[in-house]
C-alpha cells in the first residue's frame, strides 16, 4: 500500500514534468516568448542568451545589452531616473483608474467624496496618485541633482540636461494641473496662489492669468481646463520628450562616467 | 597535419614565386610538396652594423659575375633570382656589391619548408593597430541580470513603499471650493513654496516671474553651455558643486520657511508653539 502511494506521487511528479515540457514546447509558447527568454525551453545562462533577454523584449531593449559596471552599482545613480519614470507610470495607471470615477464639473468633488467612500479600493488608489505624485517630483528633482553632481551634463550630454529640464517644468506642470481637480479648498487656493504669480510675468501677465484660469479667476472653467491639461496635454507632451531623453542617453554613450 | 587555407597558400606561392622567379603554379606545387623544391643560391644574412666589414652579401649575387658563368635567359633563371631586377636594386648600392665581388662561394639555401629558411630584413612596421580606438575600452557588463535585477528590486521597494504610506496616509479632502471663502494663509503646492517666501520679500514681478523664468529655466537649461569645463571628476569642479550645493540649501531653506514657519498673513510662526498651516499634511500631522 505505501510502495503504490510512493509510486503514485511519482507519477503525479511525472505528469506535471511532461505537461510543462508539452506546454514549453507548444507553438503558442515559443511564439510569445523570443529566443533568450528565461521562460522558453532550453534555457540556459550563457552570454548569448543574456544579450537576446535584452534585445529580443520590447520593454527590455530600451536598455543596452551591455552598460559599464559602474553604472550599475546602487550608490551611483541611486536608481533615481528609473524610479522618476516608473512613479510615471504608476501615476498613469492609478489616473486611467480615477478617470472612471471623476468628471471634471460641478460634480467634482462628490465625486472624489464619492470614491473616498463608496468604492472599493477608491481611496487607496487616490492617496497612491497623490503621493506617487508628490514623490514624482521630488525624484526628479534628486535626479536633476545627481546628474549635476556627477558632471553627468557634459559633452556629449548637453543637450539632454536641457530636455530633462524641460521634463522637470512638465513634471510641476502636471503636478500643479492636478492640484485643482479634487476641487476642494486646498486646491483651488493653490492653484488661485499660484495662477496669480503666472499673473506677475511683465507686459502680459493678466493675459497669462486669463489663458491659465480660462477667466478672471479659479471657476469650473479652469477645472475642465486643468483637466484636459493633466490627462491628456501634459502627459502626450511629457511622453514625446521622456522618447528623447531615453533616445539621447544610449546616443550620448549610456551612463556618464565614472567619476 | 594542419590544413592550411586555400587563400593563405595562394598567397605563399605569389610572394615565393615573385622572389624566386618561378611561376605560381610552380611555386604552388612546391608548397603543396607536389614537386621538388625549387633551390636558389643564396647567402644566409648578415646584418651589417659597422662600416669597417665588407664582406656583406646580398641576394641576388651580382649579375655580372654570375650571368658569365650561367647564360640562360631571365624567365628561366629558376636557380636564380631575376637578374634585371637585381641589378638595378643592387646599383644604389656599391659598397655591398664590392664585398660581393670578394670570390666568397654563395651558399645554397633551401626554401623547402623543412629545411632552415633565412630571413632578411625588409623593413620595420611599427606596432600599431590600423584602426585606432577611439577611446579606451570599458569595463562592461551584461545588462541582464547585473542591471535589470537591481532596477526590479528597486521599483517593488517603490511600489511596496507607496502603497505602505497610501494605506496609512489619507490624502487630505477639505471643504469643497469657494472662491467667496479665502483660507488664511492661502499656500501654493509645496514645490512653489520657496518661491511663495520669496514673494513675500521681493516685487512679485522679480520673485514671482523673472527668477523662476530666468533661473528655473532658463539658466538651468544653460548649464551645460555656461561650464566648459570637461572634468568630471568633484576635485576639479569645487565651484560648480559649490554653487549648485547653494542653490539647494537655499531653494530647502525658503521651502522649509514656507511649508512649516509661515501662519496667518504669511506672519512667522513656529511650528511646535503656534502649529503648522500647511494642507498637504493635514490629516496626519496633529501639531493644531
Amino acid at each position: 500500500m505505501k510502495n503504490e502511494k510512493i509510486k503514485f506521487r511519482d507519477r503525479i511528479k511525472d505528469i506535471s514534468a511532461g505537461l510543462g515540457d508539452s506546454l514549453k514546447e507548444s507553438t503558442l509558447w515559443g511564439s510569445i516568448f523570443r529566443p533568450g527568454s528565461p521562460f522558453r525551453k532550453g534555457y540556459s545562462d550563457s552570454p548569448r542568451n543574456r544579450s537576446y533577454v535584452v534585445m529580443n523584449n520590447v520593454l527590455y531593449h530600451l536598455h543596452p545589452v551591455k552598460v559599464k559596471r559602474h553604472g550599475v552599482r546602487l550608490s551611483y545613480t541611486l536608481c533615481l531616473g528609473g524610479l522618476s519614470f516608473f512613479t510615471f507610470i504608476v501615476l498613469t495607471i492609478t489616473g486611467i483608474w480615477l478617470m472612471f470615477y471623476f468628471r471634471p464639473t460641478e460634480m467634482a468633488y462628490v465625486d472624489i467624496q464619492t470614491l473616498q467612500t463608496s468604492i472599493a479600493f477608491g481611496s487607496l488608489v487616490r492617496n497612491m496618485h497623490r503621493w506617487a505624485a508628490h514623490i514624482m517630483v521630488l525624484v526628479v528633482f534628486l535626479h536633476m541633482s545627481r546628474v549635476f553632481y556627477h558632471g553627468a551634463y557634459k559633452a556629449p550630454r548637453e543637450f539632454n540636461w536641457v530636455i530633462g529640464v524641460i521634463l522637470l517644468i512638465l513634471t510641476l506642470l502636471l503636478s500643479f494641473t492636478g492640484y485643482l481637480l479634487p476641487w476642494d479648498q486646498l486646491a483651488i487656493w493653490a492653484v488661485t496662489v499660484g495662477g496669480n504669480m503666472a499673473g506677475y510675468t511683465p507686459v502680459f501677465g493678466q493675459q497669462v492669468k486669463f489663458a491659465l484660469f480660462a477667466g478672471l479667476e479659479a471657476t469650473e472653467a479652469t477645472l475642465l481646463r486643468f483637466y484636459v491639461l493633466h490627462v491628456l496635454f501634459l502627459p502626450f507632451i511629457i511622453v514625446i520628450f521622456m522618447a528623447i531623453h531615453f533616445w539621447r542617453v544610449r546616443k550620448d554613450g549610456g551612463i556618464s562616467g565614472p567619476l | 597535419m594542419v590544413d592550411i587555407p586555400e587563400h593563405l597558400l595562394l598567397r605563399t606561392a605569389e610572394a615565393r614565386a615573385k622572389a624566386l622567379g618561378i611561376t605560381v603554379e610552380q611555386a604552388l606545387a612546391e608548397l603543396k610538396g607536389e614537386s621538388a623544391p625549387t633551390k636558389i643560391e643564396k647567402e644566409p644574412e648578415v646584418l651589417d652594423v659597422s662600416p669597417v666589414e665588407k664582406e656583406v652579401k646580398e641576394t641576388p649575387p651580382p649579375p655580372a659575375a654570375e650571368v658569365k658563368e650561367t647564360p640562360p635567359p631571365p624567365a628561366a633563371a629558376v636557380k636564380e633570382a631575376p637578374a634585371p631586377a637585381a641589378a638595378v636594386k643592387e646599383a644604389p648600392a656599391p659598397t655591398k656589391t664590392n664585398g660581393k665581388t670578394n670570390g666568397q662561394i654563395p651558399a645554397e639555401v633551401d626554401f623547402s619548408p623543412e629545411t632552415k629558411v633565412t630571413q632578411r630584413l625588409l623593413t620595420v612596421v611599427k606596432a600599431k593597430p590600423i584602426q585606432k580606438p577611439a577611446s579606451e575600452p570599458v569595463d562592461k557588463v551584461n545588462t541582464w541580470p547585473h542591471l535589470m535585477l537591481p532596477e526590479f528590486i528597486s521599483l517593488m521597494a517603490m511600489t511596496a513603499f507607496l502603497i505602505f504610506i497610501s494605506a496609512i496616509l489619507q490624502a487630505p479632502l477639505l471643504e469643497e471650493a469657494n472662491p467667496n471663502i479665502t483660507p488664511n494663509p492661502a499656500k501654493a503646492p509645496w514645490y512653489f513654496l520657496g518661491l511663495q517666501e520669496l514673494l513675500s520679500y521681493w516685487d512679485p514681478q522679480i520673485a514671482g516671474v523673472m527668477i523662476p523664468l530666468l533661473i528655473g529655466v532658463l539658466a538651468f537649461m544653460a548649464i551645460p553651455y555656461i561650464d566648459r569645463n570637461k572634468d568630471n571628476k568633484p576635485s576639479k569642479r569645487k565651484y560648480a558643486i559649490m554653487l549648485w550645493t547653494f542653490f539647494l540649501a537655499g531653494a530647502g531653506t525658503l521651502s522649509i520657511i514656507g511649508i512649516l514657519f509661515r501662519g496667518p498673513g504669511w506672519n512667522w510662526t513656529y511650528p511646535w508653539i503656534d502649529g503648522v498651516w500647511f494642507d498637504d499634511l493635514l490629516d496626519w500631522v496633529h501639531f493644531e
